[in-house]
């Protein structure tokens, strides 16, 4: 475990180095951009507006005292969406779909010299390859968490309209109740701090493939372990220290 | 010319390398030829920098490579081509933008003069109309010879060649052959090629160099091989049905 951590700090030390060329770095970040952000778009949109609406559902279930107003529906939305939903779920999605990702792109490099053939010729390969992957997560993730948030209200707003649980205007009303901004800085903090070990720990894992296909597959599958535990871990500590 | 003193080099208790030591001379095609588990893949890491030898120096033009700092060895890495085995073409990068590659990495070009040379040394590989074309969409032997133009696109000084013929049929092996020849000689490149193909041996063996069991064991050329009588040697040569009925 000891020596894992110290493999993994000294990868970051190789990662966390100028870039060989400006041009090139910029170029593989936009690159990544696309590759892991813009791609997600989909499915993050999709999860987040049926997660709104269950919320919305369940919480509108659950109000069964008429002394509780029906705004609360659309108050505890807004804060489940902000708090935990959007930056903890959705990074747990982005685990799954981009941390696997990562590890297989870079397994498959080293398994197939092409990591040894940047090496040789005098590129860092670490930096190369890692480096525009966590920041083009700590840059974008943000947004598709924003995105996810406003979609989970949308989600929640149409759901309190289509099953008429809820009066649309009772929604909207406890959706601009109470409203504490440092609810999205505490949410934006927690996604960059999980998008650095979704980048981080999977280019680590993949970076470090020792075999062929068989073990890029296991290092695949252990980078969405591995980051999903350090997500939720994180998670605990980030909210003891924010917001307690 | 790299010359290669004293190497040694063992994993867990295994000595892979014996006092290993051999001169790559400039303008010619130097191979290391050997049975499988012989050493020579080991060899060449250590030349390339990918193995730290356990001891003994590698220098390359009386610059000193191994056992020095990764930032210093980056000048050296800067001169060298090396075609690796299965190509190590970047599955993410078309054919095109594979040979550019160093070229954006190490030059202040143009565009258009990066463009040129990528031009100019796909038409010395004798490839054309393939710069869209993805590592996925093209041949074994094609992919070969676009990791032959990617190595030599940054005008390198030393050409390393890992078994440039493996997976090859024998009439692609022997254009890769004589293409790594030709490029050796108009370039006036150090060439190493690690290879077990008697084929390669024969036709472009200018300098042998023969390991057995992690020592080099017999030094010579494609014409004193044939007429050897050193025994491991012999055994290796005239190993196959072929060259043993050649010989008679």
């Amino acid at each position: 475990m000891i020596r894992l951590l110290g493999e993994y700090l000294i990868l970051l030390l190789d990662i966390f180095k100028r870039p060989d060329k400006g041009p090139v770095f910029r170029r593989q970040l936009l690159v990544e951009f696309v590759g892991l952000g813009v791609d997600s778009i989909g499915i993050v949109a999709i999860i987040s507006v049926f997660t709104g609406a269950i919320v919305a559902i369940q919480t509108a279930y659950n109000i069964d005292s008429p002394l509780i107003p029906l705004t609360m529906v659309g108050f505890t939305t807004r804060q489940m969406m902000i708090l935990e939903f959007s930056p903890t779920i959705i990074s747990l999605i982005l685990a799954g779909k981009v941390g696997s990702r990562i590890a297989s792109e870079i397994g498959t490099m080293r398994v197939t010299e092409q990591i040894d053939a940047l090496r040789v010729m005098g590129v860092n390969p670490a930096n190369y390859l890692i480096l525009p992957k966590i920041t083009a997560s700590m840059l974008f993730n943000p947004v598709l968490i924003i995105f996810s948030i406003v979609v989970g209200l949308w989600g929640g707003y149409f759901a309190c309209l289509v099953t008429g649980l809820v009066a649309g205007s009772d929604f909207i009303a406890g959706l601009r109740g109470w409203f504490e901004p440092f609810t999205v800085t505490y949410a934006m903090i927690k996604t960059v701090v999980f998008a650095f070990i979704i980048a981080s720990v999977s280019g680590y894992l993949g970076y470090n493939v020792d075999g062929g296909s068989v073990e890029v597959g296991k290092a695949s599958t252990r980078a969405v372990v591995v980051s999903s535990i350090l997500i939720i871990f994180f998670d605990l500590i980030l909210t003891q220290l924010l917001l307690v | 010319m790299i010359n290669v003193e004293n190497i040694c080099k063992s994993f867990a208790d295994r000595m892979v390398l014996k006092n290993v030591g051999t001169v790559f001379e400039k303008g010619k095609t130097n191979l290391i030829i050997g049975q499988s588990g012989s050493g020579k893949t080991v060899l060449m890491k250590c030349c390339i920098g990918l193995v730290e030898p356990d001891s003994g120096l590698i220098s390359f033009d009386e610059r000193p490579f191994s056992s020095v700092k990764e930032k210093h060895k980056k000048d050296i890495r800067k001169e060298m081509g090396v075609l690796f085995q299965g190509g190590a073409l970047f599955d993410s990068m078309n054919v095109e933008q594979n040979v550019m590659f160093p070229l954006n990495m190490f030059t202040d070009m143009t565009p258009a003069e990066k463009l040129d040379r990528v031009n100019f040394v796909l038409k010395r590989v004798n490839l054309v109309n393939v710069n869209h074309l993805f590592p996925s969409e093209i041949s074994g032997g094609m992919m070969k010879r676009v990791a032959i133009a990617r190595a030599i696109s940054n005008n390198p000084s030393y050409l390393f060649c890992d078994e440039p013929n493996s997976g090859l049929d024998p009439k692609t092996a022997e254009v890769i052959d004589q293409l790594i020849s030709e490029i050796t000689e108009e370039y006036n490149i150090t060439t190493v090629i690690n290879t077990h193909d008697m084929n390669s041996v024969l036709q472009i063996g200018q300098k042998i160099n023969f390991l057995y069991k992690g020592e080099l064991w017999w030094k010579g050329d494609k014409n004193s091989i044939l007429h050897t009588d050193n025994a491991e040697l012999n055994d290796f040569v005239f190993s196959t049905e072929l060259t043993r009925r050649l010989r008679k």
